[in-house]
């Protein structure tokens, strides 16, 4: 038999060729399977409980209706945090969801007047035709209650502070959202020609009449309504109790909120909330991870057992005559 | 000539099978690709997502996966095409010798012209045309049919000086061929470039699908309707809650102008189309087509499937049918060529009453005879008996006698190249392998003129006068020669199927036929062919009469056969027995063990063959499809419709005596498409049936086929003798058309190609003469017990790989599409998307693209070794049990349930959650990408439950895979690609604000396991429960360390068994004849069933037989 040129045509010998990669082949054994359930069961408990007790170690108090005196009953530890509530709210409505202009709110004035495919509509010219800033629907509905706490101390009101700066996110904030540049030193100047959203009573650049630089685009509570809920049952970050006598919780006593009520959710069957929380290392309040993980957890050890009762009683033989 | 010639307008013989140039690529290979459906869903959608109010997603989640597509396909074409015009320039400029104006002049092959006479030389490839063969001829005119596409057809006459000469499939080579055994030959050109045969065949030959693509069809319809579904629901859906709530919050949400509710939810549907359109798995056709390569290129590339002797690999040549080797429950093979390597072995012979080559060779025990004292032997022959040489050496006039019939009495022409190096070129292996022996053992055979014959005999050269030749015919059964030796002696040398031979013999032989008829019946028994001699010397005036009488009848224009058959007979009688030769019909190597291994896993095997009813079912037994141990081997055989329909029926009542006599039928099928299939029957043991031609022509008549077909399908082996090209492939059709079962043709000759080409996947045997067998299967090699690994390895990996793709593929699509409607229900039905447009569009191109490649590439459930270990393997996908609509039922349950989990738990565990800072995280855009994590996660999990086997390449598309989704959504949500395109990626700081939450990761843990152990856990008690034949074998494999156990002991085939003989040259009567008489029972008598054949019908004595004993290769001759 001749050698080398008549065997032009054979194939490559290498692992990859002939299919013989060297590979990991686990199979589903017993003794994987049930001790990876077991195990994967106690972690599961053990960080169920932990998240049980980390949320059970926070304090909320939630605020429905009109009632506007409350009691807490033990010291409230800081910092706190005062939400808003909205239910049966669609912010993720997607109609809703594209009706703003990000070139707008990320300060840039040509967009005041022009638009680039963002859709406003139907909040982008007044029946002026005059340009809306911030147009579209997002803007224009935003929350415009507002609320003011007070403890009552041998009678007398203090106010707490609610510092509604410090709750949007960073990026919102320093990246996202910008405001236009000062015309002629002066920042209305650089609205000039536009309108406030149909809803609003304030026009953007004077949405907080307390601090010149809580405005325009870069105002938090703004910005916390800017970004969208997911869901139509949401919660909003209305300021933080940190500075001054609470600045290391609520003391235990009597507390008076004070709503200035403007936004109607009546109307469309929603309901308006307020929320006073402090926060552990997992987050806000929320039953929900610790319960899963401990019922999940408990599953598993569960199932462990029931798959060890069956593996012992029907594991298959490993008998020769049918293969 | 040429001019004349010219003047037709032929086609011109340059040919072109690319499709595009430069200029024309781009705009028609677009224009191409938009007519795909595919494509045009794309742009369908894309036009969708262009009208404001319903665009739910950017123009470019479409854009994007669509140019992809566009650009790999742009690729794959161009390359392809680029190699096409490689392969048609080296083609085109090949060079050949042509006549021109009685000159040869060297020209290319693109300028060559129909009507030339060109010069064709040994080896030399007949690249582009049809060539016919003739001698030297000077006025000529050849009338032929017009260029098609059968190649295994041919009719045309030619027309020399008044005389007409037929011209069919055997006067003509086929582009592609090459000239072989002969020197040089002329020939004209008759059909030039795209005229030509092969161009005709290929690309318009039928496109073949496999099942999965017609499972796959009905499963997109099924998805379609289930998106209809959908949108409807969402839509109602959208519609309810704009009354109920959309009213009211108007407010805050006004619809836009001349919008109502019931608007607005027709928008929604159409929203949710853009949005849902992910169910339906468009990048699936690409993906599939990407894993049918790889897996065919595994086809191209195994070194276990290379032949070393003929330098041919295999080669997928279809390369879109590979799942479908998985699911194989027929397979029709051919015979000569395929199963046996159509070589002949001198192996026993009968001298004078005493038996040579007695079978102590398969034991080895004995060392080859050497033949190093002949010059002239053939060193490649190799005898195992030194009595048989011994004889010759002492002289033994019986023995001498013997092997110069052998060396005289035949029709092979010698070839000597050089000085003692002697070709024979026989028409049939049986011939050559006779002459041969005689050769090696000192008569050889050395030249021939029409009236002598040279022989060296014993070393000294002798000259025979050589006088008449009676030749061979179906009917004689014989050949004989009359020469007249040097020393003037007249004798007649006669050989032939014994019980022909015998009828002649002198009756002083008597005693000696017996001996001899002994030795027969123990050859037959051994598989093997077996021929008579006999001889008789001649009176010098007896034979001037014959001789006068002779020509007479030679010369008579009537009936011209029937009167020198007389002749003959009157010559050939008072003959003396000289002995009787055994040659055995090689099989390939490893065919016996080849077809166990296809029995083992469920294959039933048809042996479709020309041959003749003996010789089929004796290599039956031999290559062990037919076995002793069956409980029957029914024949079929009558010739008359009612008696093939009635010993059908009996056949099936013995086999199952409570059959009903209605088949049991399964009809299946949607309005206006009704298939209807016939069930298999249970049988109770082991079952062979042997139809032959005619018989099978009346059992393929319309009212019979199911008879057939069921009595068939009872039998573990079928044998179809004497068929012909048409009634294989009708055969095929029959099993295809009524059985819901992928079939498996496999041949290597022109007369297997119709079969070939109507089986589901047609496999070609490569490297014998003739290539069209290759030419048009889907699978080639050269050797027939490469099937079993083509079946059993890449066949069953193939199938896996590709069903476990799809499962995943959908279960990932799926689990994908499902969350958005979870999601409906808390954003008013707006179509509102759960994941952020850029997840959508990179989940299928990137994130999930590879992982599920690799599994589709690598993934092995055992190993080769293991695979062949147990065949019982191959079932599930006979039984296409890996992907059915009962499997893709399960991956919607299974989708359904992890698309919910993957919706409610993060919606449960965002809900008024807030960061660790006590700032926002329930937003919609946290929790998308919560979402796409929790989904990206668990799909990337199932995925490595899924797989079985995990290469370095696996665990790198996987991690990979992970990776690249975290770096570019980190990337998307930054700080730079929002400055640069800030309307583009509005998640900027998304990815930082929530993946730095521990309670982010531990919903994203929580959902996973969630969404897999499940699975787990149902997997394992199915292992435990309801082992699978696989579980099995995985879990011995593991067991055992990987050490394969050994395959349990086969007997050595076995030699000395009971099988019925096959006679080289004998004829169906003369076997019926035997039967009769008893003397070729076996030994250990079994009862036959009845309906054994006494009479040989006229249908299989009128079909022409050419005088070799073999099928299939159809040699190209010359006239």
């Amino acid at each position: 038999m001749k050698a080398g040129p008549s065997r032009t045509n054979r194939p490559d010998n290498t692992a990859f060729t002939q299919q013989r990669l060297p590979a990991w082949q686990p199979i589903l054994s017993a003794g994987i399977v049930i001790p990876g359930f077991t195990l994967i069961g106690l972690a599961f408990i053990g960080v169920g409980v932990a998240l049980f007790v980390t949320s059970q170690k926070i304090t909320d108090l939630e605020v429905r209706g009109k009632r506007d005196t409350h009691a807490v009953l033990f010291f409230f530890q800081g910092p706190v945090f005062f939400y808003y509530g909205l239910t049966s709210y669609y912010q993720n409505f997607r109609t809703y969801g594209v009706s703003k202009d990000g070139y707008q709110l990320s300060g840039d004035t040509y967009y005041f007047n022009v638009r680039a495919w963002y859709s406003c509509a139907p909040y982008q010219y007044d029946s002026n035709n005059n340009p809306i800033v911030p147009c579209g629907s997002i803007a224009n509905s935003m929350f415009s209650d507002t609320f003011q706490l007070y403890q009552v101390v041998n009678g007398m009101k203090k106010q707490v502070p609610l510092d509604g700066k410090g709750i949007a996110w960073w990026t919102d904030y320093n990246i996202k959202y910008s405001n236009p540049a000062l015309v002629n030193g002066s920042f209305a100047n650089a609205f000039s020609g536009t309108v406030k959203p149909v809803n609003w009573s304030k026009p953007v650049y004077e949405l907080d009449p307390t601090d010149q630089a809580n405005n325009g685009f870069l105002n938090q509570n703004f910005l916390v309504w800017m970004r969208q809920a997911a869901l139509p049952k949401f919660q909003k970050l209305y300021g933080r109790i940190a500075e001054g006598d609470y600045a290391q919780g609520l003391p235990a006593g009597n507390y008076t909120l004070l709503i200035n009520y403007s936004y109607p959710v009546i109307s469309f069957g929603g309901t308006k909330k307020v929320v006073l929380s402090n926060v552990s290392w997992m987050g806000g309040k929320n039953q929900f991870l610790g319960i899963a993980y401990l019922v999940i957890g408990s599953l598993c050890i569960v199932m462990a057992m029931v798959m060890l009762i069956i593996y012992a009683k029907y594991k298959f033989t490993d008998d020769d005559e049918d293969m | 000539d040429r001019e004349f010639n010219l003047s037709f307008k032929y086609a011109n013989n340059a040919i072109k099978t690319s499709k595009y140039n430069i200029f024309t690529f781009l705009p028609l290979n677009l224009f191409e690709q938009f007519q795909r459906l595919a494509n045009a869903y794309f742009v369908f959608l894309l036009i969708l997502q262009l009208i404001p109010a319903i665009s739910s997603l950017s123009w470019f989640t479409t854009v994007v996966p669509l140019l992809l597509v566009l650009c790999m396909t742009l690729a794959k074409d161009g390359s392809d095409d680029i190699n096409r015009h490689k392969n048609d320039r080296q083609v085109n400029n090949r060079r050949v010798d042509v006549l021109i104006d009685g000159k040869l002049k060297s020209e290319k092959w693109m300028n060559v012209q129909v009507g030339d006479i060109i010069k064709l030389e040994n080896n030399q490839f007949v690249t582009p045309k049809d060539v016919c063969y003739f001698g030297e001829t000077e006025k000529w005119e050849v009338h032929c049919e017009a260029p098609n596409n059968r190649l295994d057809k041919f009719t045309g006459t030619l027309s020399v000086q008044g005389a007409a000469y037929a011209l069919d499939n055997e006067r003509i080579i086929l582009r592609g061929c090459t000239l072989r055994n002969t020197e040089w030959c002329f020939g004209l050109v008759l059909f030039g470039g795209p005229d030509t045969k092969l161009m005709q065949n290929s690309g318009k030959s039928t496109f073949k699908r496999t099942s999965i693509d017609h499972l796959m069809n009905v499963l997109v319809l099924f998805i379609f309707g289930l998106l209809a579904l959908m949108c409807t629901a969402l839509a109602i859906g959208n519609s309810i809650w704009e009354h109920q709530e959309g009213t009211s919050f108007t407010a805050f949400l006004p619809r836009q102008e001349g919008a109502n509710a019931d608007f607005s939810s027709f928008l929604s549907f159409w929203s949710y189309v853009i949005i849902l359109n992910t169910v339906v798995p468009i990048s699936l056709y690409v993906s599939v087509e990407i894993l049918r390569l790889g897996n065919s290129y595994y086809i191209d590339w195994d070194r276990k499937m290379y032949h070393t002797k003929s330098d041919i690999p295999a080669q997928a040549r279809t390369t879109t049918l590979n799942e479908e080797l998985g699911q194989i429950k027929y397979i029709f093979s051919d015979k000569t060529g395929t199963l046996t390597q159509n070589i002949m072995v001198f192996n026993r012979c009968s001298i004078n009453g005493k038996s040579y080559g007695e079978s102590l060779q398969y034991l080895g025990l004995c060392e080859k005879v050497d033949f190093s004292w002949n010059p002239l032997a053939d060193p490649k022959f190799c005898f195992h008996d030194h009595s048989l040489i011994e004889a010759v050496k002492q002289g033994s006039r019986e023995v001498k006698a013997f092997f110069r019939l052998l060396a005289l009495c035949h029709t092979v022409m010698p070839e000597e190249k050089r000085e003692g190096e002697l070709f024979y070129q026989a028409q049939s292996p049986d011939e050559g392998a006779l002459v041969t022996a005689a050769r090696n053992f000192g008569f050889v055979f050395r030249g021939r003129t029409p009236d002598t014959i040279s022989v060296v005999e014993m070393g000294i050269s002798t000259a025979y006068q050589l006088l008449a030749v009676l030749d061979f015919n179906n009917v004689r059964k014989r050949m004989s020669v009359i020469v007249r030796s040097p020393d003037g002696r007249l004798t007649l040398y006669c050989k032939g199927a014994d019980t022909i031979i015998y009828e002649r013999l002198h009756p002083s032989c008597s005693k000696l036929m017996e001996v001899t008829t002994d030795h027969l019946n123990e050859y037959a028994g051994e598989g093997l062919r077996t021929l008579a001699l006999a001889y008789k010397d001649l009176d010098e005036a007896e034979f001037e009469v014959w001789k006068v009488r002779h020509h007479e009848a030679s010369t008579t224009m009537e009936d011209r056969e029937a009167k020198l058959d007389a002749i003959y007979e009157d010559i050939e009688k008072d003959l003396m027995l000289i002995g009787a030769t055994a040659v055995e019909d090689k099989l390939q190597d490893g065919v016996p063990q080849t077809i166990e291994q296809l029995s083992k896993a469920d294959i039933k095997i048809w042996v479709l063959t020309g041959d003749k009813q003996e010789t089929a079912e004796n290599i039956g037994y031999s290559c062990n499809m037919l076995q002793e141990e069956m409980t029957e081997v029914f024949v079929v055989a009558a010739d008359t419709a009612e008696g093939v329909r009635q010993e059908l029926v009996n056949a099936r009542k013995m086999m199952s005596p409570g059959s009903p006599d209605e088949p049991p039928v399964l009809k299946s099928g949607i309005i206006g498409k009704k298939s209807e299939e016939v069930l298999d029957e249970k049988v109770e043991g082991e079952y062979g049936l042997v139809i032959n031609g005619h018989s099978l022509a009346y059992g393929l008549q319309e009212d019979q086929q199911l008879e057939l077909l069921r009595t068939a399908c009872m039998c573990q082996t079928v044998i179809c003798c004497r068929v012909t090209p048409l009634q294989k492939a009708q055969v095929v059709e029959l099993i295809k058309k009524h059985k819901k079962a992928v079939t498996l043709a496999i041949g290597d000759g022109a007369n297997d190609v119709s079969m070939i080409k109507a089986a589901h996947i047609g496999v070609g045997i490569s490297g014998q003469e003739g290539m069209q067998a290759a030419l048009s299967s889907d699978f080639s090699f050269a050797q027939f017990r490469y099937l079993q690994r083509l079946l059993l390895v890449h066949g069953r990996w193939s199938y896996l790989r590709m069903c476990s793709f799809l499962r995943y593929f959908f279960y990932k699509n799926f689990t994908f599409t499902f969350v958005h409607l979870w999601y409906a229900f808390f954003c008013g039905f707006s179509a509102q998307t759960v994941y952020d447009e850029w997840f959508i569009t990179l989940y299928n191109l990137v994130y999930t693209a590879l992982p599920v490649i690799g599994l589709g590439l690598f993934d092995q459930d055992v190993d080769d070794r293991w695979s062949f270990r147990y065949p019982q393997l191959y079932a599930p996908g006979q039984q296409n049990l890996y992907f059915n609509k009962m499997a893709f039922v399960r991956i919607l349950l299974h989708s359904s349930y992890s698309s919910i989990i993957l919706f409610f738990i993060p919606y449960a565990a965002i809900q008024d959650t807030v960061r660790d800072d006590g700032k926002d995280i329930a937003d919609y855009q946290s929790f998308a990408l919560l979402a796409q994590t929790c989904l990206l996660i668990a799909v990337n999990v199932q995925l490595g439950l899924d797989t079985s086997y995990w290469t370095a390449v696996n665990q790198f598309f996987l991690w990979g895979s992970l990776s690249v989704y975290f770096a570019v959504t980190f990337t998307m949500y930054s700080n730079g690609m929002f400055l640069i395109f800030t309307s583009s990626f509005p998640f900027i700081g998304t990815a930082r604000n929530s993946l730095n939450q521990p309670n982010v990761w531990l919903t994203i843990f929580l959902t996973t396991i969630l969404c897999v152990l499940p699975v787990v856990a149902f997997r394992f008690l199915l292992i435990q429960l309801r082992p699978t034949m696989n579980d099995k074998v995985r879990y011995k494999m593991r067991q055992d360390k990987a050490v394969l156990p050994p395959l349990p002991r086969r007997f050595p085939r076995r030699r000395i068994s009971t099988r019925r003989s096959g006679y080289a040259f004998s004829h169906a009567r003369g076997y019926g004849d035997l039967v009769t008489s008893g003397r070729f029972l076996r030994r250990n008598v079994k009862s036959r069933p009845t309906l054994f054949p006494l009479a040989e019908s006229p249908v299989a004595e009128s079909s022409p037989q050419i005088y070799r004993s073999i099928d299939g290769t159809q040699s190209s001759k010359q006239a």
